[in-house]
Order: C-alpha cells, then sequence, then structure tokens
C-alpha cells in the first residue's frame, strides 16, 4: 500500500494492523512522531491524517491507505519555520522536546480549524499531550502568539524567557 | 510484536455481517483506540481483523422521534446531542479520542470504558447486531449481558422528553469516568436511570426509577442495588457512597427541566 507522507508517496511493506508510529519511524525513518506510552496515552506520536490530528500509536496503517500524513517534518525546516515553530523556539515551548512534536502538530490543526488565543480553549485542544517539562505555561503562550501570526526569529529581539532569567 | 492476523476490509454492512460470520476467531477493529495497541502488544491475537472503516456504519439518521446511531459512529459526533448523550460523549477522553473512537467500540469496550452505556441504557436503546443466528435486536441490556459473538451494527432509541447527566468530576483528560449517571424522562412520563461504574458494564437503575418522585429514597435505593468491586480507580465503597448523590443530581436536574 502507499501512503503520502509530508507529500511525498510512500511505498508501505510493513503488515497493515502495523501502528502508523512504527511505520513512519521505524519503516520510512520519519522520526519526529514519538513513542511515548504507544497506549494513546500521551499525544507524542500525534501526527495529522488527511488534515486531522490523529494518535499514529492508535493508528493500523491498513485503515488509513493513501492518507496524506503530516509531521512536524512537513511543517518547516529550521530556516523556514512555521508560525508555530518559530512561536515554540521564541517562547521555550520544548524543554526536553518529547512531548513537542505532538504538541506543535495538535496546535497547528488547532489554529488552521479557527481556534482563538483564548487560554481555556487552547488547553482543550491539546488536553491529550502531556508535557513532563515545561508546566504547560510556555506552550499555551507560544500558541496563543502564533494566532497572531507569529514570530520572524530573524527579527525579534529577546524572547520573554530571556527576559525573565536576566 | 505484531499481528499476522488477516485483515479483512469490508465496503457494506452486509459484507461486515457475511465476513464477521459467527465471530470465530474474528476481532472487529472500528477507531482501534483500544484494539491497536491490543495487537501490537500481542494482548488480544484473534486469527481474523474484520476493519470497518468502509462498512457503511457511520451514520446518525432521525425520523418520527427516533434516533438510530452506526456503530461506527465516531463519538465526537454526538457531543452536540442533548443531555445525558452529548454531555457524556463530550466527556470522554480528549478531542483526538473523541475523533478516532466509535460508538460500538465503546459499548463493546472491555470493563473499565464504555461510559456511552450510561445514556444509551437510560434512553431504553435497542441494540441491532449480527453473529451466530443471524441478525437480531434486542434491548442494550440484554446486548451488554453477553456481547461475546456479535458484530454491532447500529443502537436505537426514542427521543426523550428531558435528560439529564451527573459525572464524578475528571481532573484531566487522561482520567477515566470513576462512576457516571444517566437520566432521562420519556415522553411518556416515566424516568430511566442508569450508571456506568458501579459494575463491569452499565446498569438500569430500576429501583431507583420506581421511586424516582423522592429523589432521596431513590439515591439510598440505587446505593442499594449495586455492589462494586475495588479497581484502580477507586474502591467499591467509595463508589457505593457517591452513587445516591449522583442519582439525586439526575433527578433535580431532570424536575428542573420538566
Ligand atoms: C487516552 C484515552 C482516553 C480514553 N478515555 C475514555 C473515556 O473517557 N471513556 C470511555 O468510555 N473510553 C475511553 N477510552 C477508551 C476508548 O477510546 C473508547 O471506549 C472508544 O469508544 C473505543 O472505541 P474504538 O472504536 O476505538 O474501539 P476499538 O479499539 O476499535 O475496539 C474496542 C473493542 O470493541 C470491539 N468492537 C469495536 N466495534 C465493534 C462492533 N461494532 N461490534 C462488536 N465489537 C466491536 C473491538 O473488537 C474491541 O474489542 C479512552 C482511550 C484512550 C486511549
Ligand atoms: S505514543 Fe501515542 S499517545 Fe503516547
Ligand atoms: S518538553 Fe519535555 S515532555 Fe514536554
Amino acid at each position: 500500500m502507499n501512503i503520502i507522507v509530508n507529500g511525498n508517496n510512500r511505498t508501505v511493506e510493513s503488515p497493515p494492523l502495523t501502528p502508523l508510529l512504527h511505520v513512519l519511524r521505524e519503516e520510512l525513518d520519519v522520526l519526529s512522531p514519538k513513542a511515548g506510552c504507544e497506549n494513546g496515552g500521551c499525544g507524542a506520536c500525534t501526527v495529522l491524517i488527511d488534515g486531522a490530528p490523529r494518535r499514529s500509536c492508535l493508528t493500523a496503517v491498513g485503515s488509513v491507505p493513501d492518507a496524506e500524513v503530516t509531521t512536524v517534518e512537513g511543517l518547516g525546516a529550521p530556516e523556514t519555520m512555521s508560525d508555530v515553530q518559530q512561536a515554540f523556539v521564541h517562547y521555550c515551548a520544548a524543554q526536553c522536546g518529547f512531548c513537542t512534536p505532538g504538541m506543535i502538530i495538535a496546535a497547528t490543526a488547532y489554529l488552521e480549524g479557527g481556534g482563538s488565543a483564548d487560554r481555556v480553549e487552547i488547553s482543550e485542544a491539546l488536553a491529550g499531550h502531556v508535557c513532563r517539562c515545561t508546566g504547560y505555561l510556555k506552550i499555551l503562550d507560544a500558541v496563543a502568539a502564533a494566532r497572531d501570526g507569529g514570530f520572524d526569529l530573524s527579527t525579534t529581539a529577546e524572547s520573554p524567557h530571556t527576559t525573565v532569567l536576566t | 510484536m505484531g499481528s499476522s492476523a488477516e485483515v479483512i476490509r469490508p465496503g457494506s454492512p452486509s459484507e461486515a455481517t457475511s465476513a464477521y460470520g459467527d465471530g470465530a476467531g474474528a476481532a472487529v477493529l472500528a477507531g482501534g483506540t483500544l484494539l491497536v495497541p491490543d495487537l501490537h502488544f500481542g494482548r488480544a491475537r484473534p486469527e481474523r481483523v474484520i476493519m470497518l472503516g468502509d462498512a457503511g456504519l457511520s451514520y446518525v439518521t432521525r425520523s418520527n422521534g427516533t434516533v438510530t446511531i452506526g456503530a461506527t459512529t465516531p463519538v465526537d459526533a454526538l457531543v452536540g446531542e442533548s443531555s445525558p448523550l452529548g454531555p457524556c460523549a463530550a466527556s470522554i477522553g480528549d478531542n483526538e479520542i473523541r475523533a478516532q473512537a466509535t460508538v460500538g467500540g465503546n459499548l463493546c469496550a472491555p470493563a473499565g470504558f464504555g461510559d456511552l452505556q450510561g445514556p444509551l441504557l437510560a434512553l431504553g436503546a435497542t441494540a441491532r447486531s449480527a453473529g451466530a443466528g443471524g441478525e437480531r435486536s434486542e434491548s442494550l441490556e440484554d446486548f451488554l449481558t453477553d456481547r461475546s459473538g456479535r458484530l454491532l451494527l447500529d443502537v436505537t432509541y426514542a427521543e426523550p422528553a428531558a435528560g439529564a447527566f451527573a459525572s464524578l468530576g475528571r481532573p484531566h483528560a487522561h482520567h477515566y469516568t470513576v462512576m457516571a449517571v444517566s437520566g432521562v424522562r420519556t415522553v411518556d412520563g416515566a424516568t430511566q436511570l442508569a450508571v456506568v461504574g458501579a459494575g463491569t458494564v452499565g446498569s438500569r437503575l430500576r429501583s431507583a426509577e420506581a421511586l424516582a418522585g423522592d429523589a432521596e429514597a431513590a439515591g439510598d435505593a440505587a446505593g442499594d442495588a449495586v455492589n462494586p468491586s475495588d479497581d484502580p480507580l477507586a474502591s467499591g465503597w467509595y463508589r457505593t457512597r457517591t452513587l445516591p448523590a449522583l442519582v439525586k443530581q439526575v433527578l433535580s436536574e431532570l424536575e428542573a427541566s420538566a
């Protein structure tokens, strides 16, 4: 079977009941989706399937033939980051970074769906995503700021995080 | 790790029914939120897996006050329904889980899940299923007493005059429901109550229904009628003590909306 990963047509040899997470990481070498709990409970494996955020550890690859799968690699490269990616950098919304790909994918889907900068609504949209490091506040700040167009890191002088530290 | 089961993808309800047959050696894959990791880690080892995604079982139809919900309808499609179904659906998992999880998977989930059993039992739903002996329709209550060897096709209920839902609040989306009570006032004025979290599957609270005019007595009767065991979420003692309060809350909400 085939799936389209970040715009590229990929042939999948794994058996159809293999979780998409393992197809991406182990067969196709797409490493941003993380294998956290592998039981649906942490959100580290979330990818966009035909534009909607889905846990790739709960999705048998055979149930999504020909689907368009988007991972963080498909949102932007280091020099061409998306608004959400730039906002995560600006607000230091990643610490160890394990939850970050899932968070960025879920936040991207939320904002593309017209989500607001309201912290409660952002929390609802990210409710399935566990972060063990940041305490969530910087993530909420980043998503709220990305709502208004994100950051051009080449021109933004200081991050609020740097200000707090000095 | 991984499953080498034969995979079948029926393209219609009748193809699904014949692929399922008597259900021997089969597992049904709906949203997969429980089954996919079970297959991957070898906790489930079926001989064949029937993927329901293209089987044409995702629908909500309404006709003359009767609502029918197909088995593969995603949970989030029910969030806008009136109480108790809508608020219960909204309280399941998080938005990603609700979009992937199905109604049939929820009703057929092992003990500890199956929150939608509560509102659908209170609504007096009928379950249509296929399996050995062919297709049959029965009360959801009867279906839940023995779901093995059955492929759930859809559930049907009459729209109620009023409904209410009370749940022990979950501190976070990752907490499962400890206990929830659903209540319905039928168009004939009857009160129907059901609980999840007081046994391995949801159940009607008939002794409490009979005392619905006296919320205090109904709550006590509900507490007397259940005998929940301890599990990692809560002790049986706690559940028994909490049930009367949930029943009273539902009855007062029903009263207020009458
Ligand atoms: C993070 C997380 C949070 C969750 N939170 C909740 C919660 O708050 N409340 C809750 O109730 N559940 C919860 N669940 C459990 C689960 O997601 C839901 O119960 C869901 O509705 C199951 O549906 P599914 O379509 O994904 O089932 P699947 O995983 O596809 O199947 C589950 C079981 O039902 C069987 N089955 C599926 N469809 C049928 C059918 N039509 N006929 C016969 N058998 C069938 C399968 O064979 C399997 O045994 C949660 C799960 C996760 C991972
Ligand atoms: S790895 Fe998929 S939800 Fe945790
Ligand atoms: S940054 Fe470490 S888990 Fe979120």
